[in-house]
């Protein structure tokens, strides 16, 4: 009403300050990425980090020896690419469904991707069969999981289709649960079981590059939507009823963004196994800092979600003299974080 | 303008009302009196084409709607839901802005004509000052005006609110009444829903009276609300007194005898 006094509390961001948002944090994240490539069990200099890049992308002339050189190009780059691609693209998907479903606890997996996606894989590593085919299993695992939640969702009509869909997901994440439970029971315990746990906790440490190239596709393919119907986006999180009588057609838009926001989950978990938390947290944190419009939290996502799994992949190789499964330290690091969020922070949800 | 004829509406296989039927021309405010559970709500998603008709038409300009895209439907009946909690703090602007949807082409956002069309909704009710406040921010009567300024920014031909006073204290109620009734001068139909008969007298051209999901009156305030129709509505006894001067009456109701 008119009685409020004019005050501006927030000021919103001005188009022409957007580069300068976008150049500094892409700038912080290739400075994270070149000290990864450096840092490790066998560490090499930040300067011949930079030559070898430059000899390997712009053929410059390169001095650094042959160890170094295998151990940045060919052990340490695939990591870092695919923990840029892999932690970019679980955390649009989240920020995808939490609009979507309007709710702070969902993450990419709350429609079964991850459940779907880790039977499948486990059913491949019971089986024996070879990594390739395992990945191909995990990735079909994650897109059929989802497409049976939303079946079931679209079979019943009667309730809110958002709620039923978050009910059928937890339903069917069930069953395939218990599915996963049986096959480990099933499995060798020498061989597959650890490699089924392994898995289940997420790691970059086989990913090669050959792996990333192939999801790479798929996961532009799904991005695609999501950047080109970014602003349509905003008005999905009005919720059905609203977004509908504003003259969007969320029947066709709905089932498009869980479409591209499964296909970018199941292609990134068909490589590097579950990833918890990422796609619940770092689409919280985008939005304390840029707001809840998605033409600016998704590139913020993406960003945020890049460097936080390269900076925990980074920790993992680090902390100890085995490997740390990521699964481990992204709850370790995600869920404290988040309390603090959820005591401290007065803007995100309301 | 907007005829509807013979309506039946419901969820599913459960039919909430039938038989109602009503016109309404440009510049004209219907009022819908009604007891929790009557059917307004349900009515209402049916006018706006979120649940589908069980039977019946509703025409704008003698089309039929019903198999209008979304976006055709939204640019001609704009909805202002009850003053709600986001769930994200967008910006003001940003809310309002959000009223252009069915105007702009899916892959578009809102461009400078846009945002001039926004600001004007916002000046229209007053509250331009609001622009670049959070909309989580700002008071349950400011919300409601906000709804409305997004619904504006469409440019509708016709307004659809649902209870757009029941948040809202006794000077924002009136305040808001009379910004519906502004809104009709400049030629909007509006369709509104109340829990207070004298909101009818105070801002409607006719009242309709919807119980058990029936319309059992049509007509203008001074004649449709009566002692009578307001005991079959509420079960309540109402006393209807002529307010001298204003040329209409006031509701207050009478309590039984100890």
């Amino acid at each position: 009403m008119p009685v409020a006094v004019p005050e501006v509390a927030v000021k919103t961001a001005h188009p022409a300050l957007s580069i300068g948002r976008l150049v500094l944090p892409a700038a912080a994240l290739v400075l994270l990425a070149l000290v990864s490539l450096a840092m490790g069990k066998f560490p090499v200099p930040l300067a011949d980090v930079v030559s070898l890049l430059g000899a390997k992308l712009l053929g410059l002339p390169s001095s650094v020896d042959q160890t170094a050189q295998i151990v940045v190009l060919q052990v340490r780059l695939p990591r870092v690419v695919s923990a840029l691609v892999v932690g970019a693209a679980l955390a649009a998907a989240g920020a995808t469904y939490q609009g979507l479903f309007r709710n702070p606890l969902v993450s990419p997996d709350i429609l079964g991707v991850s459940a779907g996606a880790s039977l499948g894989a486990v059913l491949g590593i019971v089986l024996s069969l070879p990594v390739l085919a395992i990945q191909l299993l995990g990735f079909a695992g994650g897109l059929l999981a989802v497409g049976i939640v939303y079946g079931v969702g679209a079979m019943v009509r009667r309730h809110d289709p958002v709620l039923t869909l978050v009910l059928a997901g937890v339903a069917v994440g069930a069953v395939l649960g218990s599915g996963i439970s049986l096959l480990k029971v099933l499995a060798d315990p020498y061989n597959q079981l650890p490699a089924i746990t392994y898995w289940l906790l997420g790691s970059l440490a086989s990913v090669t590059i050959g792996d990333v190239s192939a999801i790479m596709p798929a996961i532009l393919l799904g991005l695609c939507p999501l950047v080109l119907l970014a602003w349509r986006m905003n008005l999905m999180s009005l919720g059905d009823e609203e977004a509908r009588a504003l003259g969007v057609e969320t029947r066709w838009l709905r089932p498009l963004f869980i479409a591209a926001a499964t296909l970018v989950t199941a292609a990134a978990v068909s490589v590097t196994g579950v990833i918890g938390w990422i796609g619940l947290i770092v689409p919280h944190v985008a939005r304390l800092l840029v707001g809840p419009d998605f033409r600016r939290l998704l590139p913020a996502s993406l960003m945020l979600g890049a460097g936080y799994l390269l900076a925990v992949d980074l920790v993992a190789r680090n902390i100890a003299s085995i490997e740390v499964p990521l699964g481990i330290l992204t709850a370790l690091i995600g869920a404290p974080f988040f309390l603090w969020l959820l005591a401290t922070s007065r803007r995100g949800w309301t | 303008m907007l005829a509807v004829e013979d309506l039946a509406f419901g969820y599913g296989a459960r039919e909430v009302g039938a038989g109602v039927g009503f016109t309404l021309a440009p510049g004209e405010v219907l009022c819908l009196l009604g007891p929790n559970g009557g059917g307004k709500t349900t009515l209402f998603k049916t006018l706006l084409g979120l649940l589908p008709a069980r039977a019946g038409r509703v025409l704008l300009d003698g089309e039929d709607v019903s198999r209008w895209p979304r976006s055709r439907l939204a640019r001609a009946i704009a909805y202002v839901p009850q003053a709600h909690a986001a769930f994200f703090p967008f910006g003001v602007r940003d809310v309002v802005l959000m009223g252009r949807a069915s105007r702009l082409k899916p892959f578009a956002s809102p461009g400078g004509r846009d945002r001039e069309i926004a600001d004007a909704a916002l000046e229209t009710l007053g509250i331009g000052h609001l622009g670049e406040r959070i909309y989580t921010e700002i008071s349950g009567g400011e919300r409601q005006l906000v709804l409305i300024a997004r619904a504006l920014a469409g440019e509708p031909r016709l307004l659809v609110m649902d209870e757009p006073t029941a948040s809202l204290d006794f000077g924002n109620q009136t305040r808001l009444l009379t910004q519906v009734r502004r809104l009709a001068d400049s030629g909007i139909a509006v369709v509104l829903s109340t829990h207070d008969p004298d909101h009818a007298f105070l801002c409607a051209d006719r009242v309709a009276l919807l119980h058990g999901g029936r319309m059992v009156a049509l007509g203008s305030p001074q004649v449709t609300i009566t002692s009578e129709t307001l005991r079959l509505l509420y079960g309540v006894e109402v006393a209807v007194v002529p307010l001298t001067g204003h040329g209409r009456s006031v509701c207050m109701p009478v309590l039984p005898a100890p």
